[in-house]
């Protein structure tokens, strides 16, 4: 019951005022109480619903019935349109830099994904874009880190700069650029460790890594089964160290994934990529409309 | 300073405060129902007062199932077994680490079983946390069958007298049927070796998950018949809310909380303190001087 999908939800709003010729206030504003339940139940920000349903209700007022569409249709149809555009266009992949390499770091909170991620992006890169990925094991922390990223770079046969648990990481990546331009190596991704974004020594770190060479993109990796603190996360990262793009992971589950929509409205930064699935070719480019769809379970 | 009114303005931010923690749309509606009678009934007016009041419900949802110890169960003889699953990434290698030093704290022998050949770098993971801990880590290499492995470990277990063995488990998302298999069939390995067994199997689950907990409980329920939660990464801003609901509905207890990446960072979960921290530094308690416009 609890995860039916916000069409099936409208179901009887929409059979109460089938027959009115025009939607009133107080119509509109029961559909949006059965909206708000939805994106609720989707996990979409509390604070971003408010917006959301303001935002909806001004068009919604005032809507004349159309031949084809009953009133209840045209509001699922605007909720929709506002969602697909809140969650921003297509977006141009990677900004590649002009002075070699380009710099890309991985950033997020603990087990969202970022490893994983590093591997797939330089898969992804080498095959769509021709370049010559340098993966960077900058996560001296977790336990087998270097290793995990180290495995993948076998799996794909793609080099991996590290540099033991004992280094720090601001030097390793620091090294690893130079390395990579001495071997011509044109796209270095750092895999930095996963912190919380109220962790202030390790968000400085992430500042010092970033100040060494201005990478080119700066993803923050979301679990797509996060709840209403992705905002919080988002904000912090964006906040500390200026995200560029959001990749989105693990959608290869059943989760309805407001996490986005959140994120998006919140640091205005476009999601770039999404991860469905544990292997290395499962990395997709992000489809807004498919994601609008999603949300609402139609 | 003065104290709020418990008023309408109030219970709306309640409202507010505990979807923001992920409690879920049915679970608060329920919980402000109650909530507002009680007000009533008991006739109180400030919410200095109101908070025990909160409190006690919240709790009253948590543990509307039936009553059922939040401590481990163990084995009379023999080794205990203990199963450690849940979906991609949300802390069931670290748990592990972090559950058998506290075991091993008290005294009990330990040993590990590298279940999760699947992902890069897992087994070393594990094995890492075994030597901080000072326990033996049974293994095979990457690629091999989970089944076999906890095969391996169940009889080492036995053989040498271990009092309790961790099984760690790949992350797998709840709606891939085949590798919810796998784990069937794991769980099947270990109750043929010893009868009774696995005798805890622990769901983790990450604070910041949001409403697809849920579902996540149910499903890894009635593939291995979960017997508690470890909620993890609590030492965030993200609360975990859901497993209010997930208690209420599926009775499954959250037995351990994780606070951190460290060896100690696993506490014993305290209902009561769970649901204080749930609300109480979410709201407003003072007297504001102009009322809120923008409602
Ligand atoms: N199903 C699925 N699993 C994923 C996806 N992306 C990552 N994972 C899994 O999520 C888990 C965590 O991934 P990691 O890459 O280790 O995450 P991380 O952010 O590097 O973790 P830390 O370094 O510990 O912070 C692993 O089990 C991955 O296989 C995805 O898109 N789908
Ligand atoms: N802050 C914090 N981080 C945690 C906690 N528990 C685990 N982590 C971190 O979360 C990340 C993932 O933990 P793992 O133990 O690898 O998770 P897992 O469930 O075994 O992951 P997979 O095996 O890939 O599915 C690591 O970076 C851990 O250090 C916790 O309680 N608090
Ligand atoms: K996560
Ligand atoms: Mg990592
Ligand atoms: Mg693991």
């Amino acid at each position: 019951m609890a995860f039916e999908g916000l069409s099936e939800r409208l179901q009887g709003t929409m059979t109460k005022i089938k027959g009115k010729g025009k939607l009133s206030e107080a119509d509109v504003k029961e559909m949006m109480r059965e909206v708000r339940f939805a994106l609720i139940e989707a996990d979409v920000n509390l604070k971003v619903i408010k917006e959301f349903i303001k935002k909806v209700s001004e068009r919604a007022v005032g809507l004349e019935v159309m031949e084809s569409l009953t009133p209840g249709q045209q509001v699922v149809k605007i909720v929709k349109d506002e969602l697909t555009k809140l969650m921003g266009g297509e977006q141009s992949l990677i900004e590649f830099s002009t002075r070699q390499p380009t710099v890309i770091m991985m950033v997020g909170l603990q087990g969202a994904g970022k490893t994983t991620t590093t591997g797939k992006l330089a898969g992804v890169l080498r095959k769509k874009n021709n370049r010559k990925p340098l993966l960077v094991a900058a996560d001296v922390y977790r336990p087998a880190a270097i290793n995990q990223l180290e495995t993948i770079g076998k799996q794909l046969s793609l080099p991996v700069f590290s540099k033991g648990t004992e280094a720090n990481p601001v030097d390793i990546a620091r090294e690893a650029i130079e390395y990579a331009k001495a071997e011509h190596l044109d796209t270095v991704i750092i895999d930095t460790a996963g912190r919380l974004h109220v962790d202030e020594d390790l968000m400085q770190e992430l500042k010092d890594i970033r100040a060494i060479k201005e990478p080119d993109e700066i993803f923050l990796v979301v679990d797509a089964m996060t709840g209403q603190d992705a905002v919080n996360v988002a904000q912090s990262f964006n906040a500390a160290i200026g995200i560029t793009g959001v990749v989105l992971t693990k959608l290869d589950g059943d989760t309805r994934g407001g996490a986005a929509l959140s994120i998006r409205t919140v640091t205005e930064k476009p999601i770039k990529y999404i991860g469905t699935g544990e292997k290395m070719d499962a990395l997709e480019p992000f489809h807004p409309e498919r994601m609008a769809s999603r949300i609402l379970g139609m | 300073a003065r104290y709020r009114k418990v008023d309408e303005d109030f219970f709306e931010e309640l409202e507010e405060v505990l979807l923001q923690a992920d409690v879920g749309f049915e679970t608060v509606m329920e919980l402000m129902e109650e909530l507002r009678y009680e007000v009533q009934r008991k006739n109180v007016k400030d919410t200095s007062n109101v908070q025990s009041v909160i409190s006690e419900k919240l709790v009253e949802i948590y543990e509307s199932g039936e009553q059922e110890l939040s401590e481990l169960t163990f084995a009379e003889s023999g080794p205990t077994v203990i199963l450690m699953v849940g979906v991609n990434g949300v802390g069931k290698t670290t748990t592990i680490g972090k559950l058998a030093q506290r075991l091993k704290n008290e005294g009990k022998s330990v040993m590990l079983a590298a279940g999760d050949t699947f992902r890069a770098g897992a087994i070393d993971q594990l094995d890492v946390w075994g030597k901080r801990v000072g326990v033996e880590t049974i293994k095979q290499s990457e690629g091999s069958d989970p089944a076999a492995v906890m095969y391996d470990a169940v009889r080492a277990a036995k053989s040498r007298g271990i009092d309790v063995l961790i099984c760690d488990t790949a992350g797998r998302l709840q709606n891939k049927v085949n590798l919810m298999n796998e784990l069937q069939k794991v769980h099947r390995v270990i109750s043929r070796e010893i009868p009774g067994a696995p005798h805890e199997v622990l769901l983790a689950l990450d604070a910041t998950t949001g409403q697809n907990a849920m579902v996540q409980a149910q499903t890894f329920k009635e593939v291995t018949e979960v017997t508690g939660i470890v909620l993890t990464k609590l030492d965030g801003t993200a609360k975990g809310g859901i497993v209010l609901a997930i208690r209420s509905k599926l009775n499954i207890p959250v037995k351990f909380v994780g606070l951190g990446e460290k060896l100690d960072d696993l506490q014993p979960f305290d209902p009561q303190k769970y649901v204080y921290g749930l609300f109480a530094e979410g709201l407003d308690q003072e007297e504001r001087q102009t009322p809120d416009s923008d409602k």
